[in-house]
């Protein structure tokens, strides 16, 4: 009975890690290709057929990630997107927390419905918006340039971070910031010191969150960005290393290795507050 | 140390539910005050207004005799202790009984000293670096205690402070904050709305329902004369028995309805037909639950007679019970206020003359 019982487990821990295994290498294999791309010389990669397209059979090459730096505007698209993710992030924070705190705490019933209504907002596809967002941009005089992108992102993280960060106020007791404030301090002091502290995964999430959705938006980023100055990642490459028909794939690959190497390890060391702050957002939102 | 007094504070929620009506409170300084009353009497709703958390929609609160009643709760330098004791979960024991005195500014050196001086006090200077989930509902208790002290508040309010202990604890609970309130001599409102806990603690207990002001007064003003029918049954273990006349509802303390035989032949009293239903022996006591039959239908009473007193009855049997004069209570049938005695018709045997 004892060694069924090992076997059993011994089993279970095998089969356990067969199929995450199985996932990993799932999820892992495109990143794995794209490093493998990333280095390989044009004849190797240019010739699929006879070449096997998962190794090198050439010796790697670093020309074409010389080139990315040295012949495109690549450090200027990074940095864009960098100021623009920024910008949009301290925006949606500075409107989305307020809105939030204020829906979840002063309206009573009215704040749910209001919040959800918001969250609607949210589900306008940009696609349909980008035609009149383009007056918007011309009125305010920013055609071609990544502060419209600042402006307009905040229109769709502004909706979802107040609904996400709404869920996460209402998580905390209203005890703790009474007592808070008849310990000494305004409500403003009260929010401060006692419910942020404890709204931190929701932040973070929001942090994440909108960090990511300017990351990887194209729509407003190729609509409202012309001259490679201004262009953010997403457009950058595209637009400069796909030219008609030729497309700079090993350029391209290492472009978006380089982006997503550091944003893979950010979102590992913050993934458990990031899942608890998206579903407690789910639950009770 | 100040009073508090509230003029005529009443309290309507959006949904048009009136949880405080027109309350008048003088509470004295130094002075253990018990709001006492069942669940949704009003008794949160008037403590959060007094306490600034909930705006009042008319009267005024008054605390030392300065007008308060638009005052946020910081500017009125109380202190209040939730049912759920709302530590602050990610702040440390030291960092939870330090928080009021960050407010007021003083330097680490002295908040040391005081959260040092407040945790000795309840006997919690050795989890100062905990977090509040690592400790036992009581050390939270004490921790929540703590916190309210520290800064030396002129008023405390707790509000159902020992609803999440269990039993045993609640006992020693109740002991030490009544001797700690001694001690320090704050003025100090505490709601609760558990009548032994009222009788055991309160200087005076303030009875609420539905959001009214029944009765203000000492334990034993309450116990001997309630000012109304929902008083008399609210209060007491087994409450006051009341009986239905044509001319007014009688009551009388369980404690008061003896056999006949063992109250003196002299002493003026009612005597009433009892059947038994029923006996139960506890300890020091002996309740006898049983029926008072009269024309206006059948009364349920309870008797409490002292084990002392051993006067066999049987359950089915019909016997002879008394309630002295003096000891007996008269409310109005209307209103349900207690009146001055009057001459009631139940057939009764009035012994001597008064
Ligand atoms: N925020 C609120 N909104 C609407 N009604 C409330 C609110 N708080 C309490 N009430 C109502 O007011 C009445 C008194 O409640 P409360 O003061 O909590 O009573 P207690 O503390 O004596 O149990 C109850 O009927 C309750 O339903
Ligand atoms: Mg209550």
């Amino acid at each position: 009975m004892n060694r069924h019982y090992w076997l059993g487990k011994i089993f279970k821990g095998v089969m356990t890690y067969f199929i995450v295994g199985l996932f990993a290498l799932f999820a892992a294999l495109p990143f794995y290709q794209m490093v493998i791309i990333a280095f390989k010389s044009n004849a190797d990669f240019n010739n699929p057929r006879e070449n096997n397209p998962f190794i090198f059979n050439d010796p790697p090459t670093t020309d074409h990630i010389v080139y990315l730096f040295e012949q495109t505007e690549y450090l200027t698209f990074i940095l864009n997107s960098v100021i623009i993710g920024v910008s949009v992030v301290l925006i949606t924070l500075l409107f989305a927390t307020p809105a939030a705190y204020s829906l979840a705490r002063l309206t009573g019933r009215l704040g749910e419905r209001l919040g959800i209504l918001i969250f609607l907002v949210y589900l306008i596809p940009p696609t349909l918006l980008f035609i009149p967002m383009s007056q918007v941009v011309s009125f305010v005089g920013l055609q071609n340039s990544k502060w419209a992108l600042v402006m307009l992102y905040p229109t769709f993280t502004i909706p979802f971070c107040t609904w996400l960060m709404f869920g996460f106020f209402r998580s905390i007791p209203r005890d703790i910031e009474e007592q808070a404030m008849v310990d000494g301090y305004s409500r403003f002091g009260a929010m401060w010191r006692v419910v942020l502290p404890l709204a931190v995964p929701g932040v973070l999430t929001v942090v994440v969150f909108s960090f990511m959705l300017t990351l990887h938006e194209y729509i407003y980023a190729l609509a409202f960005t012309t001259s490679s100055s201004e262009k953010p990642i997403s457009v950058g490459v595209t637009t400069e290393l796909v030219r008609g028909d030729v497309f700079f794939w090993q350029s391209l690959m290492a472009s978006a290795i380089i982006v997503a190497l550091p944003i893979a390890i950010v979102y590992n060391l913050f993934l458990n507050r990031f899942v608890a702050g998206l579903t407690m957002g789910a639950v009770k939102g | 140390m100040s009073t508090v007094e509230t003029v005529a504070l009443v309290k309507h929620y959006d949904n048009d539910v009136i949880a405080v009506n027109s309350i008048d409170l003088h509470i004295k300084e130094g002075e253990f005050l018990v709001l006492l009353g069942p669940s949704g009497s009003g008794k949160t709703t008037l403590l959060r207004m007094i306490a600034g958390l909930e705006k009042v929609t008319s009267g005024k609160i008054y605390m030392g005799g300065r007008d308060v009643t638009h005052l946020p709760p910081r500017a009125r330098n109380l202190s209040m202790v939730f049912q759920s004791y709302a530590l602050y979960p990610h702040m440390s024991v030291f960092g939870n009984i330090a928080f009021p005195l960050k407010a007021k500014g003083l330097p680490y050196q002295e908040r040391k000293k005081k959260v040092e001086w407040a945790a000795s006090l309840f006997g919690i200077e050795q989890y100062l670096q905990r977090k509040p989930r690592q400790l036992s509902g009581g050390q939270r208790q004490r921790v929540a205690l703590a916190r309210a002290l520290v800064h030396e508040p002129s008023v405390f309010l707790l509000d159902e402070p020992l609803s999440n202990l269990d039993a045993q604890l609640r006992a020693s609970a109740r002991d030490e904050i009544k001797q700690f309130q001694r001690r320090i001599a704050t003025t100090t409102i505490y709601v609760t709305h558990d009548q032994v806990e009222a009788m055991g603690m309160g200087d005076r207990i303030a009875v609420m329902n539905h959001g009214n002001m029944h009765q203000i007064g000492t334990p034993q003003e309450l116990y001997r004369e309630p000012a109304d029918t929902f008083v008399a049954t609210f209060l007491g273990s087994p409450p006051m028995n009341l009986l239905n006349q044509k001319e007014c509802i009688i009551g009388f303390h369980p404690e008061h309805f003896l056999p006949k035989d063992i109250i003196h032949e002299e002493s003026p009293r009612f005597e009433f037909p009892f059947r038994v239903t029923r006996v139960e022996y506890l300890g020091a006591d002996r309740f006898v639950y049983g029926i008072v039959p009269s024309e206006s239908g059948h009364t349920r009473v309870i008797s409490k007679i002292p084990s002392l007193v051993t006067v066999p009855l049987e359950t089915d049997q019909l016997y002879t019970f008394a309630v002295l004069k003096e000891d007996m209570k008269y409310f109005d049938k209307k209103t349900g206020k207690r009146i001055d005695p009057i001459p009631f018709s139940m057939a009764v045997f009035e012994h001597a003359e008064v």
